[in-house]
């Protein structure tokens, strides 16, 4: 097998320096009647040509060749060439775990650099190593958000990702932890006075979305106010985080818990990505995740350590602020690298374009008899539309026109059945936002 | 003159900075393509108070910078490709790039979660097939695909193990977790609402029965225990065990975190094994990646099914594929969308890759290091005597004698090439050596990494201060790990020029 490095000769050699007979000696603590006696019924072995026919031939029943306006917490945008040069050098991508700090500053300082920029973006003091995902980085914003108030009682916007949502109750359902649901007004924002009913003073965590996921973009500083009124913190999450290129950053948040994937990370049919927790600096030892720190060596030399390791499990074991332990750190070098290359002005230009197609597509679509904007609030990459026919038999119809159609909002919320989440981004051309507004219009116009 | 010259010699050596320091206003490394529809202004379409102006403090610096920098981060990095990373419990195995050029395929990486499930066929026949490999490996009836690592494996299958439970009407209290146990089965049992009881392993470093049988009660909800244990020994009592929890309805977890010893060899679930996680990117070979992604599906016996989080793959007529997300008694989602996706990938073409003879890999591993025990035997101190599988647990006690601790000694290995094993874990060896060559490895590198042992072993006595001063050859000497943690600096600031150099 090309994978294994030893000769039969060699195996032979090795079992004898042993003083084992043969090899089926060593797993001589295994019971005998408990030992496999044929071979596993696994397809394979395959060559490496073999290997690649196989996923192409699978790749091939996928949706290749047709245009999508499909958002709704993943999204498509430009990747350079350089970071998947970066990601695919060995040192980074064989790596473990960079625990011993000496032969794992490359890994570190890499780490650093993204806490850094996680930081500057969100407009936060600290950010750890990385999540799994979005939607765990916010549910472990909550549980965070449990520890530092000690109350259990938590609001979540409605207009949070469905699955996100999910995730969150499925963690609170054994931590004591009572999630309630705060819906959005006809603007598409939260309803600020059913938050301010809803808000006790045993609350910990008021969770927001923003831009939520009907695209609308939410005003933090009255919600923050109110939150804090009743002793609770904010927890803002973010799906698609290239808007922050262009608006302005949730400084007015407790905890940011934010999705990196439209940094950098290929769609990869819904994984693995790179959730994010940011936070104020005096919460950070109640932060869950790997964190690095500056310091120096016996030389004096800067130079970077895991740190404030006691939080972790590894450590504390049942105590910890977490269970988490492998995180996604490849999935957060190549955000780095991805930032970096983008820069100051690209990641501004990336986000100017996202908000120029949208609003361009919106504009072209509000000029199909019977198309409406659904809220009103400012939106960025992302806007919610009503058809005057159910969203499923739009969509039916423009794939087969080789469209992937926008969200069925009415899959996740049963009042917008006839309501579309479209989301555009810079990968999309005119040509094909014209194309997709012709089909629509088709769509719309097609006998029942 | 010489505070003046910036590059060093050696490429490991060079001052390369934090990419901020090396941030000019006006560079670039990106340029999109032109805008084709008329420009919005952010001002009129967000609001004044929405609107933001750029992402104050971020780098500008040009392509050949960027590849640069990173590229010389890189090098200061141990890595697989490099050489022997014999961590004990990681299974830090060659990571075969054609997986990678796979997983980046047109019509793969490009796949929407969301997308409509007609369109996404080829992605539903990997994950298929992946269950299918996944059944046959572990004996197991029922898995899910969807947790993003092991830990994330352990809380689903606990969950599991809960709504069965509470089904027959108690939810129970206790998880039983044996002193051995890695840090996040204890963390994980606390997530799932259940109290830890640690259950104590005897002198062989095997399960205690007597004691068990009278720790568990009908509180206990389950055990979960790692097979082979972390002291690389194959608990021959699962059966046993497993008919001492299931005669009170408890339910037996095992940790897959050491699967790479047992695969092609034995089934967990032909052992009396109810649930248990595997960690895709140990023993399936997917790259650990300085710290992830990983994947941690969950396999389980029938009685589990009901509860699998959603959605659930299932098979349509006519052998179309489907997932369902309409499960009544499901414990809910545990991530968004389809898990790690990617990783699936990756870890499917392992396995075919190898087919039935993954049992190869399996021996060679065990081969391996037995072949290392059998030669440092006697040069350190072997705490636990039962046979060992695919890793070796020794101790620092003879090196103690001389004030070299397991931990100078790994340092040391870094001077001879080698990443250092595990150190300080399991809990129950102190000053553990955990050594873990995998497979991967050929006869001459395990032979050059006893030699570098056995050296080190004859410097604790004659030149104890050149272990206990180790690494001597790597960028950086032994890190300040205490002020990082008194005073914690987690991010880049602007600073004064004067305090920017390093």
């Amino acid at each position: 097998m090309r994978y294994l490095p030893k000769s039969p000769a060699e195996r032979e050699e090795m079992i004898a320096a042993i003083g084992a007979k043969s090899i089926d000696d060593l797993f001589s603590s295994i019971p005998e009647t408990y030992r496999l006696k044929k071979p596993l019924n696994l397809p394979g072995p395959l060559s490496e040509t073999e290997v690649i026919q196989y996923f192409q031939e699978r790749a091939a029943e996928n949706s290749t060749g047709y245009t999508s306006f499909l958002g709704a917490g993943v999204y498509n945008h430009l990747r350079s060439v350089v970071t998947d040069v970066v990601l695919q050098r060995g040192e980074f991508l064989t790596s473990y775990t960079p625990y011993q700090a000496e032969i794992s500053q490359g890994t570190l300082q890499a780490i650093f650099e993204f806490q850094t920029l996680m930081c500057q973006l969100t407009g936060q003091e600290v950010a750890n190593a990385s999540m799994w995902d979005g939607s765990t980085a916010t549910t472990e914003a909550v549980l965070m958000a449990e520890r530092l108030t000690g109350k259990g009682r938590v609001l979540v916007a409605r207009s949070v990702h469905p699955e996100y949502r999910e995730v969150l109750r499925t963690y609170a359902k054994n931590s004591g932890l009572h999630i309630e649901e705060i819906g959005f007004t006809p603007d598409g924002t939260l309803d600020t006075r059913a938050l301010q009913n809803a808000l006790k003073q045993d609350v910990c965590a008021v969770v927001v979305q923003s831009p939520n996921f009907f695209g609308a973009i939410e005003t933090l500083a009255p919600l923050a106010d109110a939150a804090h009124a009743s002793g609770a913190l904010l927890v803002v999450a973010i799906t698609e985080a290239v808007s922050l290129g262009v608006v302005s950053p949730p400084v007015e948040a407790d905890i940011v818990a934010m999705e990196a994937q439209s940094f950098g990370l290929a769609p990869s049919y819904g994984g693995p990505y790179a959730g994010v927790i940011a936070s104020r600096e005096k919460f950070v030892r109640q932060m869950p995740g790997r964190l690095t720190g500056q310091t120096t060596d016996s030389a004096g030399h800067r130079g970077f350590v895991l740190t404030l390791a006691t939080r972790e499990q590894h450590i504390r074991r049942e105590k910890a602020t977490s269970n988490i332990c492998t995180n996604q750190a490849l999935c957060a070098l190549a955000a780095t690298v991805h930032l970096t290359l983008l820069g100051k002005e690209g990641l501004r230009e990336m986000a100017q374009h996202n908000l120029s197609k949208a609003h361009y597509t919106l504009a072209e679509l509000e000029k199909i008899p019977g198309v409406k904007r659904t809220f009103k609030a400012p939106f960025f990459n992302e806007f919610t539309v009503e058809f005057p026919r159910s969203v499923k038999i739009v969509n039916a119809y423009l794939l087969k026109e080789k469209f992937v159609g926008p969200f069925v909002l009415g899959s996740a919320y049963p009042d917008l059945t006839k309501h579309a989440l479209v989301c555009v981004t810079e990968t999309t051309s005119r040509a094909e936002i014209d194309r997709f507004v012709a089909a629509v219009k088709r769509a719309l116009e097609q006998p029942l | 003159m010489n505070e003046h010259i910036k590059k060093a010699t050696r490429h490991t050596n060079q001052n390369e900075g934090l990419i901020f320091e090396k941030s000019s206003p006006g560079k670039r490394a990106f340029d999109l393509p032109p805008l084709d529809v008329p420009s919005t202004d952010p001002e009129k379409s967000l609001g004044t108070h929405h609107r933001r102006e750029g992402v104050e403090g971020f780098p500008e610096v040009s392509e050949i910078e960027v590849l640069r920098h990173f590229t010389r981060l890189s090098t200061w990095n141990f890595a697989i490709d490099l050489g022997m990373y014999p961590l004990g419990s990681c299974t830090m195995k060659y990571n075969p790039r054609v997986n990678e050029y796979v997983a980046r395929l047109a019509g793969i990486a490009t796949e929407h979660p969301l997308q409509p499930q007609e369109l996404s066929q080829g992605c539903l026949k990997i994950m298929r097939l992946l269950e299918k490999c996944i059944l046959e490996i572990t004996g197991m009836d029922v898995v899910t695909l969807q947790p993003a690592a092991g830990a994330q494996g352990e809380l689903t299958g606990l969950l599991l193990i809960r709504a069965h439970h509470e089904k027959h009407g108690n939810p129970r209290k206790k998880v039983l977790i044996p002193d051995s146990a890695h840090g996040t089965n204890p963390a994980t049992a606390v997530i799932a609402g259940y109290d830890v009881e640690n259950i104590k392993s005897n002198a062989e470093g095997q399960v205690d029965l007597a004691k068990l049988r009278e720790q568990v009660t009908e509180d206990v909800a389950a055990l979960m225990l790692t097979n082979p244990s972390t002291l690389g020994i194959f608990e021959q009592q699962i059966p046993e065990i497993a008919e001492i929890l299931h005669a009170k309805g408890a339910l037996l977890y095992m940790d897959g975190a050491n699967m790479n010893a047992l695969t092609g060899i034995t089934r967990p679930g032909d052992l009396g094994v109810d649930v248990m996680h595997l960690n895709l990117h140990k023993t399936f070979s997917t790259p650990h990646g300085g710290g992830g992604p990983g994947a941690g599906p969950v396999a389980m016996k029938k009685i589990l099914e009901p509860y699998l989080p959603t959605p659930v793959l299932v098979e349509r007529e006519g052998g179309r594929l489907a997932l369902d997300f309409q499960r009544k008694e499901s414990i809910g989602r545990v991530k968004a969308f389809s898990g790690n996706f990617g990783v699936l990938v990756r870890a499917l073409a392992y396995i075919l890759a190898y087919g039935p003879g993954v049992r190869q890999a399996t021996e060679d591993a065990v081969l391996n290091a037995n072949y290392i025990r059998k030669n440092l035997e006697g040069v350190y101190d072997l705490p636990y005597t039962r046979p060992s599988m695919h890793e070796v647990v020794f101790s620092d006690a003879a090196q103690k004698r001389h004030g070299v601790s397991t931990m100078d000694i790994a340092k040391r290995l870094i001077d001879y090439g080698f990443h250092p094993y595990t150190t300080a874990f399991p809990l129950i060896v102190p000053g553990a050596l955990m050594i873990e060559p995998t497979e991967s490895e050929s006869k001459e590198e395990c032979d050059l990494f006893i030699d570098a042992m056995k050296s080190i072993a004859r410097e604790a006595q004659t030149t104890p201060d050149v272990v206990k001063t180790a690494p001597h050859t790597t960028r950086v000497r032994r890190l300040d790990e205490v002020g990082a943690a008194r005073k914690p600096i987690l991010r880049w600031k602007p600073a004064k020029r004067s305090e920017a150099a390093d």
